[in-house]
């Protein structure tokens, strides 16, 4: 019970706390106990864990998502501290936007705790939404031209996938309603997986379009991805990293809870080819869209709706084998991306733009910070040893077992955005230097350990690990 | 059946001509008014089915329709609107007439794709989800068509319309939703009134149109 307690509470004290409280190094120090409380409580819950009510839940899925959210949050705030620490000082951001940059995070990271753990597809849809709502105003916050742009856009098509979810909501409440009894049993997971062999199916196909359409505006699924890459390339560069890490797995969270309920209800369609088909797209789509980056926030913005494009393809394929991949795939690009945009974020700040074309040769101009890149770059592009090629070396295995044609089309998508990545890593690291030289004071200790831990996974998956995926694969159907 | 069915059926139905009445509507102040109508049936349709499910908490969120969303926001966008001296014309990216045309399209999708479905559902709530489903595809549509940043609003708020719609014609849907409904429509507000006026100060107008200057990278 303190562990699915602290999950929750630490963030929702922490934004309080933080909401009024402007020295910057006090409340960055904050921020960083609160996220690390949070991280603990969700360690905790590995260990033990409370029988599920009608609101909260953690069980063998969920727990996974809880984990690696607190984790990358933690490192996250880590990074933040040394971020905003320049943001201040070039007067980027003031301390009035300060405190409200430190509530608004804790806020957002109670909103995807609380979506993680809910066991009320209501409170969940809720939940999500909160989360939205605070990771739109971060996006705005430096209030330039740019960021205002890409706030309301992100607000606009955010509120638009939430709308169709929440119909969604509504209409798998009314497939229930004559099986369950009105009420709030309706809306509970457990009862919801319990009774769904007695649901209407043709309503359930109805609502499962709609939650695809809604909850897949916020996985960043083409054609709905327009959002993306403006939030991730506009606002602070820690909000790019939880935005990847951690949003967009909230939103696929939500989507295979779906999906397991659609498995669960005999006669609906099978939710797996339309997952394939958005998740191929969205792979292709982003691969090419690479090419045409000059904008280095930008790019990795792309790569991730091309990796989420492949997760959501592994977990249409479904079965054992493609789930695990999706799992797998899934924790592997959070941690890589996040350590990506730890890496971008204080090279954007030491060169003092973000356009590709105007930084260069960064190995010589700042070593350990260039090669750090290089490093995510090269995870993050599928190459061996780190985890990412392991993962979707099993996506494209799998799928090749099964579905040749798409495999064909996978690996295409896959070898389109490999060569944009490293074509751009060429010249942003090696190339001829370009732009400020001066040293950085980067935090290097979340960029480093998130990459130990992908090339750990890579090299060596640990049994129990690799048994834990496999038992929640095996319940993702 | 009888006259409960009718009733709510009608209810339902005005709220659907009035999503369809903004589609054509070229100045804003029109288009805010119809957007209070559609709230005020909404409100009425909310109480009619708090007194036929008996469901006294229904009462609550038809109280929050018809002060909140019919009174307060209309209101408050009208202020805003005329603060920033845009009550003038809004243009539409498409035609009235092909938008009217589409418009009528969605309702006759959305009733032949829910009808046949809800048959196990009791008529009312077979009613209320085929009609909100046509009023939110037409908020949706009215989102699409239009550049102006208020009347994108007022497409989002008549999503919000039906969705309400939806959710009270499902009987006995737990109250956490509504509220939660009602107090996502609040932030929201306010999130968007934040954005407004950033863009006014920024730009001077609030034209979308103003914005896409600077989409994507600029070279």
């Amino acid at each position: 019970m303190i562990g699915l307690v602290g999950v929750l509470a630490a963030p929702l004290v922490g934004a309080a706390i933080l909401a009024f409280l402007s020295a910057y190094r006090l409340s960055a120090r904050i921020n960083v106990v609160v996220s690390a409380a949070a991280f603990a409580s969700a360690l905790l819950l590995l260990v033990e864990r409370p029988a599920p009510g009608r609101f909260l839940l953690v069980d063998d899925l969920n727990v996974v998502f809880i984990v690696l959210g607190t984790f990358v949050g933690l490192t996250t705030s880590v990074f933040s501290a040394s971020y905003i620490g320049h943001e201040l000082a070039t007067g980027r951001l003031t301390l009035p936007y300060l405190r409200f940059y430190h509530a608004m995070f804790q806020l957002m990271a109670f909103g995807m705790n609380l979506a993680l753990a809910a066991n009320n597809i209501g409170l969940m849809w809720v939940a999500v939404e909160l989360a939205t709502l605070t990771t739109v105003m971060m996006v705005g916050i430096y209030r330039t031209h740019q960021a205002i742009e890409a706030a309301w856009k992100y607000f606009i098509l955010g509120s638009v996938g939430i709308a169709l979810a929440l119909f969604g909501t509504i209409l798998v409440y009314l497939a229930a309603r004559p099986v369950v009894g009105p009420g709030i049993d309706g809306m509970v997971w457990t009862v919801l997986m319990v009774h769904a062999h007695g649901f209407d199916p043709a309503l359930m196909n109805v609502a499962f379009v709609f939650l695809l359409l809604g909850y897949g505006t916020k996985v960043g699924l083409a054609p709905m991805h327009a959002w993306l890459p403006d939030a991730h390339a506009e606002g602070p560069t820690p909000i790019s990293a939880v935005l990847s890490g951690l949003l967009l797995n909230v939103a696929l969270y939500a989507l295979l809870r779906f999906k397991m309920l659609m498995a669960a209800t005999p006669g609906a369609i099978a939710p797996g080819p339309l997952m394939i088909v958005l998740g191929l797209v969205s792979l292709v789509f982003a691969g090419f869209m690479l090419y045409r980056r000059r904008d280095i926030k930008r790019m990795f913005a792309y790569s991730s709706i091309e990796h989420m494009g492949i997760i959501v393809f592994a977990f249409g394929m479904a079965g054992p084998l493609g789930n695990f991949a999706g799992l797998l795939q899934m924790a592997m690009h959070s941690l890589t991306k996040s350590a990506i945009f730890f890496s971008v974020g204080h090279v954007a700040q030491v060169k003092g733009t973000q356009r590709i074309a105007e930084m260069g040769g960064l190995t010589e101009t700042h070593p350990l910070l260039g090669w750090a890149l290089v490093a995510g770059v090269v995870a993050i592009a599928g190459l061996p040893p780190f985890g990412v090629f392991t993962s979707e070396f099993l996506v494209v295995s799998s799928s090749f077992a099964r579905q040749p044609v798409l495999a064909v089309l996978l690996v295409l998508g896959l070898l389109v955005s490999f060569g944009a990545l490293l074509l751009r890593l060429s010249a942003i690291a090696f190339g001829e230097p370009l732009g400020s030289v001066e040293p950085v004071r980067a935090s290097y200790v979340p960029i480093f350990a998130h990459l130990a831990l992908v090339l750990i996974a890579g090299v060596w998956l640990p049994g129990p690990l690799v048994l834990w995926f496999q038992h929640v694969a095996a319940l993702l159907g | 059946m009888g006259i409960s069915f009718d009733v709510a059926h009608m209810l339902a139905g005005l709220m659907v001509l009035a999503g369809l009445m903004m589609l054509y509507q070229d100045r804003l102040y029109p288009l805010l008014h119809v957007l209070a109508l559609q709230a005020a049936l909404l409100a009425l349709s909310v109480g009619w089915q708090a007194h036929l499910q008996a469901a006294p908490h229904l009462y609550i969120t038809a109280a929050i329709a018809l002060l909140f969303k019919a009174a307060f926001i209309p209101w408050a966008l009208r202020r805003m609107v005329f603060r920033l001296g845009i009550h003038r014309e809004i243009e539409s990216v498409v035609g009235i007439g092909p938008t009217m045309l589409a418009g009528m399209a969605l309702v006759a999708l959305s009733l032949e794709v829910m009808l046949p479905i809800t048959a196990q559902a009791d008529p009312v709530a077979r009613q209320d989800i085929a009609l909100a489903l046509s009023i939110v595809l037409i908020g949706l549509l009215l989102m699409v068509s239009r550049r102006n940043a208020v009347s994108q609003v007022v497409g989002f708020l008549a999503i919000d319309n039906g969705i309400s719609l939806a959710a009270t014609g499902a009987q006995g849907m737990p109250l956490v939703v509504e509220i939660s409904v009602a107090f996502s429509i609040l932030v929201a507000f306010i999130v968007i009134g934040v954005f407004l006026f950033r863009i006014r100060e920024r730009f001077d107008t609030v034209d979308v149109a103003a914005l896409d200057r600077f989409r994507g990278e600029q070279p």
